[in-house]
Order: C-alpha cells, then sequence, then structure tokens
C-alpha cells in the first residue's frame, strides 16, 4: 500500500512505512528552499535539523522525515500516569520494562512511528507487557509541575505524571565545511536513519566520515544493505583509536568482530575528514578527492538535554546531573541514557533499568550497578577518543554558512572569530552566543540553535543558549491551551 | 586622554541614539554596558515605530521620533529590517464596545488636524487589507506611515555610525565614579538601581514569535483596546498585537504585568494572550510557534518617559514603556540638546524627570 503526499506542490506516492523526507530524497526533490535560495534535503533524518520541512498537503513547515505513509493521525488526548517515560530508546524500554515488571503503570511517548530509538530505529523492539506507548509523539513544553505537552500529528497531548524519566538520548554533532548545506550531504545516523525510512541505497557509492563508532555501525549498515563505501574517515589519529580499541570492554567484542566482517575489504582512514564538498563529489584534508552519491558525516553526538533543561534540572559540561539512582536535581524527574553521558547501548540499558527500579522502590543488583559504572568509563574513553582537533575549526570558510535555517555564514559572524569590518572596530566583539544570535540572526531558526550551537561552542568557544519554550516549534495551539 | 564628553550607561537602543545624537554634535562619547550591545528590552521588544495618541506630549514625543526614523531610512542597513508595513487600528464586532468605530473616527480626526494621514477602514477594507482577520470586523484606522524594525541591529547601527566607542564592563553600581563631562542613565529597567528614587517599575511582557509565513500578514495590527491594556496599573493585562517581520514571520503580543520578578514565561498569562490573538486570527493557532520569550518595560506613572537632567552632571533616558523603540531617536536628540543647551524641536518640559519631584509624589 502507498499513500499520495503533495510536497512542496510536486505529488509523491510514498509506500507504507516510508518517510515522505526517504521517498523525496530518493527522487531528488528538495523538501526547502534555504532563506538565501539553496535547495535543501534533510540532514539528520530523526527530526531534529528541521531541513526537511516542507509544505506537506497544503500545510507549511511539516517535518518530511516524521511524515510516514500508512500512519494515521492520532487525535489530542489527556492522559495521567504513575511514570511517564519520554523516549523509547534502549534506556525507555529498559525503565519500562523494570518499573512495570514492579507494579508502576507506565506511559511511554516518543516521537517516532515505533519504538526502539536510534539504534533500533525501524526495529520495532517489544515494549513490556502492560506499557502504553505513544507514538509520535513529541514533547514540547512543561506549563507546570506535574504536566506535560506534547504534539502528536498535529493534535494536543497533555501528559501529567507523578514521576517522570527523561530517556530522550543524543543527536549528532555537525561541523559547518564549505559544501555541507548540499543536498547529498547527510548526517552519519540522518543517513541510515532515511535508509531505515526506505530511502534505497543499494549500489551507491557512500563516504562516511566525522568521527566515533558511529560511523562504523553505520558503514556496517550501508554495505549489508548493498552500498559500496568509497571511504570511511575519522579524524582522530590512529594511535588514539588503537588504544581506545585495546581499551574497549569485553561485551563491546562480539559487536566489534561483527562490524568487522560486515566491513571486509574496507579501509578505515585516520586522522582525515572532508574538507570540501561539491555535487558528487567530496575533498579530504590529505589532498584526496572522490566522488560519491552520498557524503555521511557526523562528528559524534550531543544529548538532547532540552528537555531536562527546561524542568529545571542542573546540567553539568552539557550533561545532566544524576545520582547513583539517575534521579536528577528536580524532585521526582529521573534521567536514563545518552543525556547522562554518551556510552553507547550498554549504559543507556543499565541506566534506564536502574531508573525504571528506583522509581518502583526496588533495589539495582549490585552487578548492575557494576556494570553501569564500567560503561561510565567507557564513555569517558568514548569522550577522549572523539575529542575534535583543532584543525576541524578552520573548516568554515568565509562564504560558508553555519546556521543553516537562517543561512548565516562564517564572515557575518567574523566579530566571533576575531577579524571585525573598520566600522565595528569601536564595538565589543560578539563574543557569546547571545550576542552572536541577536545580531545575525544565528541560530533563530526552527532548529533553535540544536545544529548551530554545538557547532559554535566547538567552533568559538560560545556556552550553548538556555531552551526557552517550546523545546521544539509547536503550532501556536499547544501554548494557548497549555492551561485551563 | 581628556575626558569623554558623555559617557552613556546602556547600549539599548536609547543609550545608542542617545550617543549618537551626541557623537552628530561633536561631543565625544563613550558607552558602557554590562550585557551587550541590545541585550535588554531592546533585543525583547517589537520594534513596532507607532504615532500614539493618548496624550499630547506622547503624540509629540512619538511623531517627532517617527520622523526621525523616516528621515533615517535611507542609511539604514538590511539588517535593521525597516519596513513601512504601517499600523492598523482594528476595531472588534463586540455589541458592548459598538463605539469602537466612534473612536476610529475619533482618532483619524485627531492624528488629521495634526498632519498625521490616516485612512478609516471599513469592514471590506478591513478583509481585504488583512484577509486572515475574523470576518466581519468593525473596521479599522489605517495609519500608513508606521514602521516595523529589528531594534538589536538598530541600536548596533547607531554605535557603529559614529564608531563610538563601546565597552563591556561589569554593571555600573555608582554613576558618580563616572569621569565626563555628562553622565546619561539610560540603563533601561535597571535606572532605578542606579539613580535611586525614580519612580520606574518594570513591567514584564511575553511574545511569541512562528516560523516564516510570507504574505500571512502585512500591517501591524493592534486592537483598539490596546491602550486599556497599557495604561491599567494593576494587575496583568493582555492585548492582541501582531506584526509581519522582514523575515515573515509573525510576532505575537501583548501581555503587561507587574511585579514579577523572573524572566520565566508564564504558561497561564501566554494562554491568555494567545486566546485574546486568536479571537480577532482564527488560523493563528495552527501557525508554527518557533519560540516565547519575556521582557521588561521600564513603566512611569504617567506613562512618559524621564528625559533630561537629574542631578549635578547626571541626564536620565529612561522610562520609555512599550514606546522606546518607537522614542528613542527624539529621546537621543533631546538629551543632547538639553546638553549643548540648544532649543529642542518639541517642548521638552513634559518628559523632564523632575516632574515627579516637584508636586507629584516621587514615589508611585
Ligand atoms: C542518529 C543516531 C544513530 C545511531 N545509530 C547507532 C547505531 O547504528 N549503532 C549503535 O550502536 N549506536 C547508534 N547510536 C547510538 C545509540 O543511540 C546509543 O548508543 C543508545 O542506543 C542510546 O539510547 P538512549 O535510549 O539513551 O537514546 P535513543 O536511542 O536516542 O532514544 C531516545 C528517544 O527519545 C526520543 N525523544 C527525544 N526527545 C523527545 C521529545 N521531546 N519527545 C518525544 N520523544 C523524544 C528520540 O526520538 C529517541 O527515539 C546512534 C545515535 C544517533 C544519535
Ligand atoms: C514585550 C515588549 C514589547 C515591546 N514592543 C515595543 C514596540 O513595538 N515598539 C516600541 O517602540 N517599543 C516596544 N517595547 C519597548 C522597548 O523595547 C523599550 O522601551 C526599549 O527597548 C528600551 O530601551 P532602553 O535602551 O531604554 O533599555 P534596554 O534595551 O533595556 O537597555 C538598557 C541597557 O542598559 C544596560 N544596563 C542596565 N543596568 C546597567 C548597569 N548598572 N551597568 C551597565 N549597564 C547596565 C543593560 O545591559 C541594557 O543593555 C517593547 C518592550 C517589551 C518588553
Amino acid at each position: 500500500m502507498a499513500m499520495r503526499f503533495n510536497i512542496n506542490g510536486t505529488p509523491l506516492e510514498v509506500p507504507d512505512g516510508h518517510s515522505l523526507a526517504a521517498e523525496a530524497l530518493a527522487h531528488g526533490i528538495p523538501t526547502r528552499r534555504s532563506v538565501s535560495g539553496e535547495s535543501r534535503g534533510p540532514l539528520c533524518g530523526m527530526g531534529v535539523c528541521f531541513e526537511c520541512r516542507a509544505t506537506v498537503d497544503g500545510v507549511a513547515h511539516q517535518l518530511a522525515c516524521q511524515t510516514f505513509a500508512g500512519i494515521p493521525a492520532a487525535p489530542g488526548a489527556s492522559i495521567a500516569t504513575d511514570l511517564l517515560i519520554i523516549g523509547a530508546g534502549p534506556a525507555g524500554l529498559a525503565a519500562a520494562a523494570a518499573a512495570s515488571a514492579n507494579g508502576v503503570s507506565v506511559t511511554m511517548a516518543d516521537d517516532n512511528p515505533t519504538p526502539g530509538g536510534q539504534i533500533w530505529r525501524g526495529n520495532n523492539p517489544p515494549i513490556a507487557n502492560g506499557v502504553q506507548f505513544l507514538p509520535l509523539t513529541r514533547v514540547v513544553d512543561a506549563p507546570q509541575p506535574g504536566e506535560l505537552i506534547a504534539t502528536r500529528t498535529g493534535a494536543i497531548v497533555r501528559l501529567h505524571y507523578k514521576r517522570l524519566l527523561l530517556a530522550t538520548g543524543a543527536r549528532e554533532r555537525f561541523l559547518p565545511f564549505p559544501g555541507w548545506t548540499l543536498p547529498h550531504v547527510l548526517g552519519a545516523g540522518g543517513l541510515q536513519a532515511l535508509v531505515k525510512a526506505g530511502l534505497p541505497i543499494a549500489k551507491k557509492r557512500i563516504v562516511i566520515a566525522g568521527t566515533g563508532p558511529l560511523l562504523v555501525a553505520v558503514a556496517a549498515y550501508m554495505r549489508d544493505h548493498g552500498a559500496s563505501i568509497v571511504a570511511l574517515c575519522d579524524q582522530a589519529s590512529a594511535s588514539a583509536q588503537a588504544k581506545f580499541l585495546t581499551q574497549l570492554p569485553f561485551s563491546k567484542w562480539g559487536q566489534g568482530i561483527s562490524l568487522a566482517r560486515s566491513l571486509r575489504g574496507v579501509r578505515p582512514r585516520a586522522g582525515t575528514w572532508p574538507v570540501a564538498a561539491g555535487l558528487g563529489s567530496v575533498a579530504f584534508n590529505d589532498g584526496r578527492t572522490v566522488s560519491c552519491d552520498y557524503l555521511a558525516v557526523g562528528y559524534h553526538l550531543v544529548p538532547n538535554t532540552e528537555l531536562a533543561q527546561l524542568l529545571g534540572c542542573a546540567t553539568q559540561n552539557g550533561f545532566v546531573v544524576v545520582n547513583d539512582r539517575q534521579q536528577t536535581t528536580v524532585a521526582d524527574v529521573y534521567c536514563a541514557g545518552e543525556p547522562t553521558a554518551i556510552g553507547g547501548i550498554d549504559l543507556a540499558q543499565a541506566e534506564g533499568e536502574i531508573a525504571g527500579l528506583a522509581i518502583a522502590g526496588a533495589a539495582a543488583p549490585r552487578a548492575l550497578l557494576d556494570r553501569r559504572d564500567q560503561f561510565r568509563r567507557f564513555a569517558e574513553r568514548l569522550a577522549r577518543v572523539t575529542e575534535l582537533r583543532p584543525e576541524l575549526r578552520r573548516l568554515p570558510q568565509p562564504e560558508t554558512i553555519i546556521c543553516r535555517c537562517e543561512d548565516v555564514t562564517q564572515s557575518q559572524l567574523a566579530g566571533a572569530s576575531g577579524t571585525r569590518s573598520e566600522a565595528a572596530q569601536g564595538l565589543p566583539p560578539m563574543n557569546n552566543w547571545r550576542a552572536a544570535k541577536l545580531h545575525t540572526r544565528c541560530g533563530m531558526g526552527p532548529c533553535q540553535g540544536r545544529t548551530c550551537a554545538p557547532a559554535l561552542e566547538f567552533l568559538y568557544g560560545f556556552a550553548p543558549p538556555p531552551p526557552r519554550p517550546p523545546i521544539f516549534p509547536a503550532p501556536i495551539a499547544t501554548l494557548e491551551e497549555s492551561l485551563p | 586622554m581628556p575626558l569623554p564628553d558623555v559617557i552613556v550607561v546602556g547600549a539599548g537602543i536609547v543609550g545608542a541614539a542617545c550617543a549618537d545624537a551626541c557623537a552628530r554634535r561633536g561631543l565625544r562619547v563613550e558607552v558602557l554596558d554590562a550585557h551587550g550591545i541590545g541585550g535588554g528590552a531592546t533585543a525583547a521588544g517589537m520594534g513596532h515605530i507607532v504615532v500614539m495618541d493618548d496624550s499630547e506630549a506622547q503624540f509629540a514625543l512619538t511623531r517627532y521620533s517617527q520622523q526621525l526614523w523616516q528621515a533615517l531610512v535611507r542609511d539604514l542597513p538590511r539588517s535593521v529590517e525597516y519596513t513601512a508595513s504601517g499600523t492598523i487600528w482594528v476595531a472588534d464586532d463586540d455589541p458592548t464596545t459598538a463605539a469602537e468605530m466612534d473612536e476610529v473616527r475619533r482618532k483619524h480626526a485627531y492624528y488629521a488636524a495634526r498632519g498625521v494621514a490616516t485612512e478609516i477602514l471599513d469592514p471590506r477594507g478591513l478583509a481585504a487589507a488583512e484577509p486572515n482577520l475574523r470576518a466581519p470586523l468593525s473596521g479599522g484606522l489605517l495609519v500608513p506611515g508606521d514602521a516595523v524594525v529589528y531594534p538589536p541591529c538598530a541600536a548596533r547601527f547607531l554605535l557603529e555610525r559614529n564608531a563610538i566607542k563601546v565597552t563591556l564592563a561589569p554593571p555600573v553600581t555608582n554613576l558618580s565614579s563616572l569621569r565626563a563631562g555628562h553622565v546619561v542613565n539610560a540603563a533601561g529597567a535597571g535606572a532605578g538601581a542606579l539613580t535611586p528614587g525614580l519612580p520606574i517599575r518594570p513591567r514584564k511582557g511575553h511574545l511569541v514569535i512562528t516560523d516564516r509565513y510570507p504574505g500571512w500578514l502585512h500591517h501591524q495590527l493592534v486592537e483598539l483596546g490596546y491602550l486599556k491594556s497599557a495604561h491599567s496599573h494593576d494587575g496583568d493585562s493582555v492585548a492582541f498585537n501582531a506584526q509581519p517581520r522582514a523575515t515573515g514571520q509573525i510576532l505575537i503580543g501583548s501581555s503587561r504585568q507587574f511585579d514579577a520578578e523572573h524572566t520565566t514565561v508564564d504558561h497561564a498569562l501566554l494562554a491568555r494572550m494567545l486566546r485574546r490573538a486568536a479571537l480577532y486570527m482564527p488560523a493563528l493557532p495552527s501557525l508554527s510557534a518557533l519560540r516565547v520569550w519575556t521582557g521588561f518595560r521600564a513603566a512611569t506613572p504617567d506613562s512618559l518617559p524621564l528625559i533630561g537632567p537629574w542631578s549635578e552632571n547626571v541626564l536620565l533616558a529612561t522610562g520609555h514603556e512599550g514606546l522606546g523603540i518607537t522614542t528613542s531617536l527624539a529621546t537621543g536628540e533631546l538629551i543632547a540638546d538639553h546638553i549643548t543647551a540648544t532649543p529642542s524641536a518639541i517642548p521638552p518640559e513634559p518628559y523632564l524627570p523632575h516632574r515627579f519631584s516637584n508636586g507629584h509624589a516621587l514615589q508611585h
């Protein structure tokens, strides 16, 4: 079965289960025209970059990556639950299982059509018995303690809870370089998400670059789906990678071996990164140029902490602060998985289970706590091997767009990098996020800085902004009806 | 180094306009700010340049300032987003306020008598001008000379064009520690902390900005009852106020709230404000909101700003409530007039800060 959508005036058949973004990309249909007139397509594949927003069936600014064929629109609702879990990735699923097995009534919301989070996207993993799952439900605001507001296929869902677990995962970090706004340049996880949503990839030549173990996972996935990996590059040096590999926790070896099998014949390059992308080609720092159909590039992950921050949970170095029981600094709000540390699926699951048990008032077994601590140490090593090298700060050229929503270029942000025009000599430098935003519109668009703020933090050292409601763009009605 | 002639405290739109006017008179000017250029109320405001008729003094100041903005248009860089969108004062069709069209006619006559061209819109004319307004409404008054700007970049432009030295420094705590011929307190809602005893109360407002919807809205729309909200001196109030940005975004206001200390969004008041807006524009709730923010207006008891000498070498330029973007340029001229002992284009007396120390109670 298929559904017919109209995207920016063009009719498009989308097979059931596929996303409109994947189908549009496959057909070479841009999702939007940027404010300076560039054709754009999806970047993140997971609903945070807002590059794929299009006019869908006459309604402006719809996320094509979250528009799926064969999924009926759900009505608005008001739901009350003991434990509300936001995010149905490994952390949320583990927490739901642990809490409900101990008699807690659980509702779990996720902005994807099926549970699974990033790693199990499209696999539709089982949910523990008795847990109510709300698909395509995106939390956008927290109007008062005990209540969250979410949007679901255009309708409003009010969520009332006694206890809350934030298992909102992470997104990719993107760094600007010349050509990164071209439609065939996507995130690494971004391209994977689109393939899972129906983008055909067989026989396509793909370059995978950036940093972190996600690149290897994505390369293996693409290969298994018939793509040809023409380059797999990590900015980390060979010695840093070797050190990381020798310290892998034992339980990661199995994963590593199966990835290596999938990637036989692909020679990963260390200390290599793309410096420019052209139509159908990529140039690397070592002077090589290769041609490709897709360039998938992501520089490790950024935790999704906006909801936690909106609720007032303390953060440190960008991560949500939790105690031994995964409790945040706000009463009755817990957090598990990538918002507390980027440590992969094992850490996410361990934290989720510990949180679920703590919420149910059950004791966590010693072995589980030890496992979490072991993978927290792994997270620290992961942070070290994915540390960005300073040369990457020189990637953007004066005309390179830094903020993709508002098309703010590096030269407009020049105050930030220390070079200023004659006229502005008397003025203080634009040396923080707020000044850059107010004077260039950087970060003012619908992604709310999710894409450019982590880049500006790396490029110029600007602390990212605290979130403002709504934490994702949402119909005005969600704010208007947020209270009786 | 010789002392500067003038130190302006505050790099908001008002401080920037004062510094600009003084620099254009040949004075050596420096500006101090604790948080950056245009980062206070100037970043939070709507940027509506509007002629107001609620008092003769308010009219004189807003009209004078609007003309100064119009004279500046050709010099403004694109970043200031000056757009001559005009204002429509919208009359509702509520039978209990049937007098709203009378008010439209009164306003029209008031402006005409003072040389401001306006046009009365009947229900059809109003619907044609703004198809997204609920129909039928009683009509409205179009003020074509009003405009919209982007205030932070306007402040930056005023400072940049004379290469004025702006220093970011920890908050000034004592004006008498500043060494200059004249010190201008243009610290916005923070002015009272520098000059104790000022009759200024911070008045919180909420705004909502949408994604880009080019062509959805053409004029700044304000409900005729707006002044009731602006003038109430107790309780929280909301009024319908919608602005087309140069980007195609819609900026929606407005709320007024005394005694709110924090910048956090008050969801109940926000909901009230948006329901009010939806009453006028029924399709508004379906538009995508990108962000909500709040800001503080510096309110005075008589709704007029404090512009002029205060003590020794200190002048005040604050208390602009919800009109400081509009009246910034006129404020700058009046301040420069005081400092250079030049006659002003409009009578400066109504804005003199000492109106509150002689006769009137200083504390409200
Ligand atoms: C794009 C991407 C691809 C990845 N691919 C792989 C891979 O192939 N292999 C691998 O080993 N690891 C992969 N990872 C890493 C993997 O996500 C982690 O190792 C781990 O699984 C994280 O689990 P989690 O439960 O903490 O978060 P996630 O799995 O990220 O789950 C969080 C969920 O919360 C949802 N969510 C967030 N905010 C809201 C909100 N406001 N309202 C509603 N829902 C919300 C998200 O959409 C997501 O479904 C990937 C990560 C990313 C970002
Ligand atoms: C919601 C809202 C909507 C509005 N809409 C409009 C509109 O449409 N049209 C209009 O004309 N006006 C509007 N206004 C009003 C307008 O924004 C203000 O009147 C105007 O910005 C005031 O400018 P300012 O320079 O006096 O104050 P600010 O912009 O607040 O500047 C004061 C500066 O002083 C600095 N400062 C304060 N204390 C100290 C100190 N001790 N030491 C050093 N620096 C200090 C601050 O950092 C700040 O930068 C609106 C206001 C709000 C809140």
